[in-house]
């Protein structure tokens, strides 16, 4: 067994050294398909968690009636169930802050006091995310609430846009992916015409189909290891680099992009073992359609 | 040891059998003659006997064992048991000689320490002591048919199969050849040779089993190529 081993792996690699470009392109095509999978999933990482925290920073906006009780609205706000801060904006602070939104405050010129049009408004942060629907709803019942919003318009697109990036991503990703078996397909393919003679006369030497086969698996799963292994190091270093940029330019917070290894260590290691796969789903596409033993 | 049953043979695609109701036994340590004009039936016994090939009608038997109803494994060890040689010699270029024949143990899972010790004695054998570092291109064919026989050898069979080994050979080396296949099937090994070189059959004075149009024709114990 352990000498059987020894051998397929140095067929392994004499073969590997003897299509030594082809196995380079084959590997880089690997690698790119694999980098261009790995960048859509470190993508959809980032855009879940700019989701999750523009979730969590969702506030509910609770717009009250001209005339209602400010203080009685506030008090009973604050003894909802969920609610972790609420904050009064009148509407002439409102006012204030829709100028500076608008980056000129001369526009609104003319709107202060009794002209103006904002009403009054309760801000409030939720102690978690799923909860805001419904507290939104409670906020909303109160007498002289006009109506409370938390941006579910917002959320709702969030989501649909990944939902189609990650449509768009995963086509793209299994088409390069079967491109990538097919280029393994041929390289071994080629290595299987390049023993074809030793190969009968191993049959005739007596040697098991398994023993005249695994060389070749090997040499497909080496293939799609040594690309994928290029391409999460080539992907992990343009991460990192991205992601240092980034927060070093003190984005908002919800733009920060996932740096936690727990989120990222599964998907180096989950592209490694894709790669590997498909470098022996080739290997052995092509030993069953080409090695005849 | 092999027993044909009436078998026959017919290849898919073609209307004309191969081998025709040939019934025949062979026993152990013989050394046998499979004589014939191209078309007889020679390598397509031979095919048959290594399994390459299953009979159409009929039974072949080796050590006892219906060799069409082998299992995987079975069928392996059924192969092992058979050294082959081969008219165009079929060793690895890109191997030496050493390797050629180490090649017949790798193939098998050997340990280094048992090819060490085996190849060297496999290559005595044959007279290539002294060549190990060669590659074919540098021996004549002689020596490469000889290479082929100890790789044949080297794993030990119960038999050695021969499908034209001297056709590739000049009157003199075909004579060494056939004494070397002599001395192996002395020291017990059962030999089957297919062959064209009547000179060489005549000569060695050794069972004759003559096919044609893959019909047994004659069996004779100590034959000649013609009747």
């Amino acid at each position: 067994m352990f000498n059987s081993l020894r051998y397929c792996l140095r067929q392994c690699f004499v073969s590997l050294r003897r299509n030594f470009w082809l196995v380079v392109v084959t590997a880089c095509i690997i690698a790119v398909s694999l980098a261009i999978l790995g960048g859509f999933l470190l993508i959809a990482v980032n855009v879940n968690q700019i989701i999750a925290n523009v979730e969590s920073g969702v506030e509910i906006a609770a717009f009250l009636l001209d005339g209602a009780d400010v203080a009685d609205i506030g008090d009973r706000i604050i003894r909802l169930e969920g609610v972790e801060e609420v904050r009064f904006v009148s509407k002439d602070e409102g006012l204030v802050e829709f100028g500076k939104s608008l980056g000129d405050e001369e526009l609104l010129a003319g709107l202060e006091g009794d002209a103006n049009p904002l009403p009054d408004v309760f801000r409030i942060k939720a102690v978690s995310a799923d909860i805001v629907p419904q507290l939104a709803e409670e906020i909303g019942a109160i007498e002289g609430v006009e109506f409370a919003d938390y941006g579910e318009e917002l959320v709702s697109r969030l989501l649909n846009l990944t939902g189609w990036l990650n449509t768009l991503f995963m086509g793209i990703s299994v088409l390069l992916a079967l491109g990538a078996v097919f280029l393994i397909v041929t390289t071994i393919r080629l290595s299987v015409i390049a023993r074809q003679e030793e190969i009968s006369i191993m049959k005739y030497l007596g040697a098991s189909d398994a023993f005249i086969r695994f060389p070749f698996l090997l040499e497909g799963m080496i293939m799609g290891w040594l690309g994928t292994l290029a391409s999460t190091m080539a992907l992990g270093a343009v991460y990192n680099k991205i992601a240092a940029f980034l927060q070093q330019d003190a984005l908002i917070f919800f733009l920060r992009p996932v740096t936690s290894p727990e989120k990222l260590v599964p998907i180096f290691i989950g592209l490694i073992l894709l790669g590997t796969l498909m470098g022996g789903i080739g290997s052995t596409i092509s030993i069953r359609r080409f090695l005849r033993v | 040891m092999i027993i044909f049953n009436n078998v026959t043979k017919i290849y898919p695609g073609s209307k004309i059998p191969a081998i025709r109701d040939l019934t025949t036994e062979i026993t152990r340590g013989e050394f046998v003659f499979l004589v014939g004009p191209s078309g007889a039936g020679k390598s397509t016994f031979i095919k048959l006997l290594f399994r390459e090939q299953l009979p159409t009608k009929g039974t072949i038997y080796f050590e006892g064992k219906n060799i069409a109803r082998l299992t995987k494994g079975q069928l392996l060890r059924h192969r092992r048991q058979i050294g082959m040689v081969f008219q165009d010699f079929r060793l690895l270029k890109q191997k030496t000689v050493y390797e050629n024949v180490a090649f017949a143990l790798e193939v098998l899972g050997r340990s280094p320490r048992v090819i060490r010790q085996k190849v060297p004695d496999a290559l005595a054998k044959v007279g290539l002591l002294g060549k190990e570092k060669s590659f074919p291109s540098e021996l004549s064919g002689g020596e490469q048919q000889r290479v082929g026989v100890a790789r044949a050898l080297v794993k030990d069979p119960l038999i050695v199969l021969a499908d034209e080994p001297t056709g590739n050979l000049d009157r003199e080396n075909s004579r060494q050849l056939m004494d070397l296949f002599e001395t192996i099937n002395k020291e017990g090994t059962t030999v089957i040779i297919a062959t064209h070189a009547w000179d060489l059959v005549d000569r060695m004075q050794k069972r004759v089993i003559a096919l044609d149009k893959g019909r047994l024709v004659r069996d004779e114990k100590r034959g000649s190529y013609d009747v």
